[in-house]
């Protein structure tokens, strides 16, 4: 008997919840476009946050709403973007393609370090330390904590602990940027090839003692460059928006500004990675050169 | 003064690293000579840096003001000496980055007589204008933190400040400016404990001081004028009884709240330099323009404590007190708490209580980092109770948020009890001190 009431109450509870849950199924089911998961599918899955949204879903759900295009979405491949703009029947929306820059070109070969920090092994750490114990106080620090952050595997860090951005693999996701204690990353179209390659806001030929690489604010590109270079705060700055006196685009798609650069603080910077640095710029010895040279 | 130690009163946790004291506790403050180029940078305080209300070229007097207050939380900066502003422009800093100061040529025959400014009566003078004073006098805690002093002595909306509390701890190992301050400058410390009376409201004042500086204190107690309510409190010796909050405990056997102020418990502390310099200070006008600092350490050879001027280079002192060759590493301010430098062209500021200096020797060793055992000697260690295994191996993986939400990481002030004890050396002073500034970032980013 006792079983009898036990199983018979449990039964009862149990079709009573179960019609609870199909009555709330029925009733509270929230419609979502078929598309939102659809869309989300053929996004890459990354939730890098390059897009603006906070990960891919939301992106999606800002795609299927007609928020945004599939353009924004710089980690798909063309044809990924192509397929969903497809899918949903809109337009691609290109946009130019952004990458990340480093403004600094001191690696260990050319840039002197004050002290030795022994600490642990991170940028930010090192940072706090007395700001990390390079010459130059707005230098990349080589320690890599972009390098480890980077999602993509576009970062690496060169033989002279310096960062090297993959054009094809960086997404502009912005982590770098964030991550990086000095604040030397920051993203461009990659179209902007003239580039400066220092942070440093001091003037003058004794900067070249820290790093043989730094600006020393001689101001000749922004003369050979006049209407895009301008100088503030000691660094050539570029209006990348000025097409002043072009023909063909922008004119800051020139390479004449780096031409007589005697430090090669302003570089060019090619799509396969290459940095073209002026025919005026002194050639960079390594430390190791050096000290053969001089014994 | 044969007492048994522990009867004197302490806080609760804390770490007994060597002392060190030995070679300069006995060493009177020497006057230290004048640089060939002072630099002065405009942020040598917590809050808002100075404004320039001098220009390139412009002949200063000692004493003279350099830059003026940029609001509450500023003080203005005043000519360590007479001579010329070379240059105004980026000047290195302690933390590492390049912020703007004032290059002085000081003129090498000149008297450096001192310039008398507006002279504040004690007798006189409301508690507001004693802390306008304080603030234009320049007046930092001296101790080391460079928090401006007429900050603090307001106290907050409804909350009233029954004790002054003089802090003579000096619990870093290697530091004696307070020491020598306290024996050397008894009168300054009471006339500046008045003007802090008066400018507080508080009713009394204790001095602390750790059982290791028994001499200072019998001078201090045999100074105190009749009138004065002021009593010597002598405490345990232990790291970190300096820190605000340890030190009230100690004294008055109440705890700051979490995140709170020393006056949520009614009391104001004090660095007992600070209070000797304003009792120095505020009789003649006069805004600080040098302080002790205490020149020590293995690699050093003519240890002392020295009356220097601030902004005189690191350079020139270590030069100055034949530093050896081989010094390769300084820490500002003592080896617990202190910044290890990146440059010796930094200058000493107002916040530099002392520079010890260490040669490879003693610095050598790198022991390598061991995973943790979960021992808990640094749980035993930290004065303000918290957990810094847990907290090490969070900061490990990165979880900053649920260091800072759950296990009160903010409450951290960095004392370094935690990283002293760990027997797999682990740097978690050092993890903390990113993981606060992760934080402190993200909730300004909010």
């Amino acid at each position: 008997m006792l079983v009898l009431t036990a199983v018979a109450a449990l039964g009862g509870l149990t079709l009573l919840l179960a019609t609870g849950l199909i009555v709330a199924n029925r009733r509270l089911y929230v419609e979502e476009d078929p598309r939102i998961d659809a869309v989300e599918e053929m996004l890459p899955h990354s939730n890098c946050g390059a897009c603006g949204f906070p990960g891919c879903r939301p992106f999606a759900e800002a795609l299927v709403a007609g928020e945004a295009l599939p353009g924004k979405c710089t980690v798909s491949t063309e044809d990924g973007r192509a397929e969903i703009a497809a899918c949903l029947g809109v337009d691609v929306g290109a946009e130019e393609k952004r990458v990340a820059r480093l403004a600094c070109a001191g690696g260990r070969n050319v840039a002197r370090n004050h002290a030795r920090y022994s600490g642990h092994p991170s940028c930010r750490s090192a940072a706090l330390v007395a700001g990390g114990g390079k010459g130059c106080f707005w230098g990349c620090l080589g320690l890599g904590d972009c390098e480890q952050v980077c999602d993509f595997d576009a970062i690496s860090m060169n033989e002279h602990a310096l960062p090297v951005v993959s054009e094809a693999l960086c997404t502009a996701c912005n982590d770098c940027v964030e991550i990086c204690p000095k604040d030397l990353f920051s993203l461009h179209p990659a179209s902007h090839r003239l580039w400066v390659a220092c942070k440093n806001l001091e003037a003058g030929d004794e900067l070249l003692e820290d790093c043989d690489v730094a600006c020393t604010a001689c101001a000749k590109c922004a003369m050979d460059g006049k209407g895009i270079i301008e100088m503030q705060d000691n660094l050539p700055v570029i209006d990348y928006s000025s097409k002043h006196g072009s023909k063909h685009g922008a004119k800051h798609a020139t390479k004449k500004p780096i031409e007589r650069c005697p430090t090669g603080a302003i570089v060019w910077m090619e799509a396969d990675g290459t940095i073209v640095r002026g025919d005026a710029a002194k050639p960079v010895v390594r430390h190791s050169e050096r000290r053969a040279a001089a014994t | 003064m044969a007492v048994p130690v522990s009867r004197y009163p302490t806080f609760s946790h804390g770490v007994h690293p060597p002392e060190s004291k030995d070679d300069t506790r006995g060493l009177p403050i020497r006057q230290f000579p004048f640089a060939p180029s002072l630099v002065i940078p405009l942020a040598q305080h917590i809050g808002k840096p100075s404004v320039p209300v001098v220009r390139e070229g412009q002949e200063v007097a000692r004493g003279q003001l350099l830059a003026e207050a940029d609001g509450f939380v500023s003080v203005p900066q005043h000519s360590p000496a007479s001579g010329v502003v070379r240059r105004i422009g980026l000047v290195p800093s302690i933390a590492g980055k390049m912020v703007t100061g004032i290059y002085i040529e000081p003129f090498p025959g000149s008297s450096q007589e001192v310039a008398e400014g507006e002279r504040c009566d004690l007798d006189t003078a409301t508690p507001d204008e004693i802390i306008a004073a304080i603030q234009s006098a320049g007046v930092v805690g001296l101790g080391g933190a460079a928090f401006p002093t007429h900050v603090k002595l307001r106290a907050p909306e409804g909350k009233h400040i029954d004790t002054l509390i003089l802090n003579g701890i000096e619990c870093e190992p290697y530091l004696t400016t307070d020491h020598r301050v306290m024996l050397e400058q008894t009168a300054d410390v009471h006339v500046g404990i008045r003007y802090l009376l008066k400018a507080t409201g508080a009713e009394r004042a204790i001095i602390g001081i750790e059982a290791n500086k028994l001499d200072a204190a019998e001078a201090l107690e045999a100074a105190i004028p009749e009138d004065l309510p002021v009593t010597v409190g002598v405490v345990q010796v232990k790291y970190p009884q300096g820190a605000e909050k340890m030190l009230i405990t100690a004294l008055l056997g109440s705890e700051v709240p979490s995140g709170g102020l020393p006056a949520d418990v009614g009391a104001v502390v004090v660095n007992v330099a600070t209070a000797a310099e304003i009792g120095r200070l505020l009789p003649h006008g006069r805004g600080i323009q040098e302080r002790v600092v205490t020149l020590t350490g293995p690699a050093v050879r003519r240890k002392g404590n020295y009356r220097i001027p601030i902004g005189t280079p690191l350079r020139f002192a270590l030069e100055h007190v034949e530093a050896s060759e081989d010094v390769s590493r300084v820490f500002l301010g003592g080896p617990m708490m202190g910044q290890a430098l990146s440059s010796l062209d930094i200058p000493i500021t107002k916040g530099t209580s002392g520079f010890v200096a260490f040669t490879e020797r003693e610095t050598g060793r790198q022991p390598p980092e061991y995973p943790c055992i979960r021992c808990a000697y640094c749980v035993d260690a930290c004065p303000i109770h918290l957990n810094p295994s847990q907290l090490g191996l969070l900061a490990k993986i990165g979880d900053y948020e649920r260091m800072a939400d759950e296990l009160h990481l903010m409450d951290c002030f960095e004392c370094g009890s935690c990283s002293y004890v760990c027997p797999s050396h682990i740097p978690l002073v050092q993890r903390f001190r990113l993981a606060k500034s992760v934080v402190r970032e993200r909730r300004a980013a909010e």
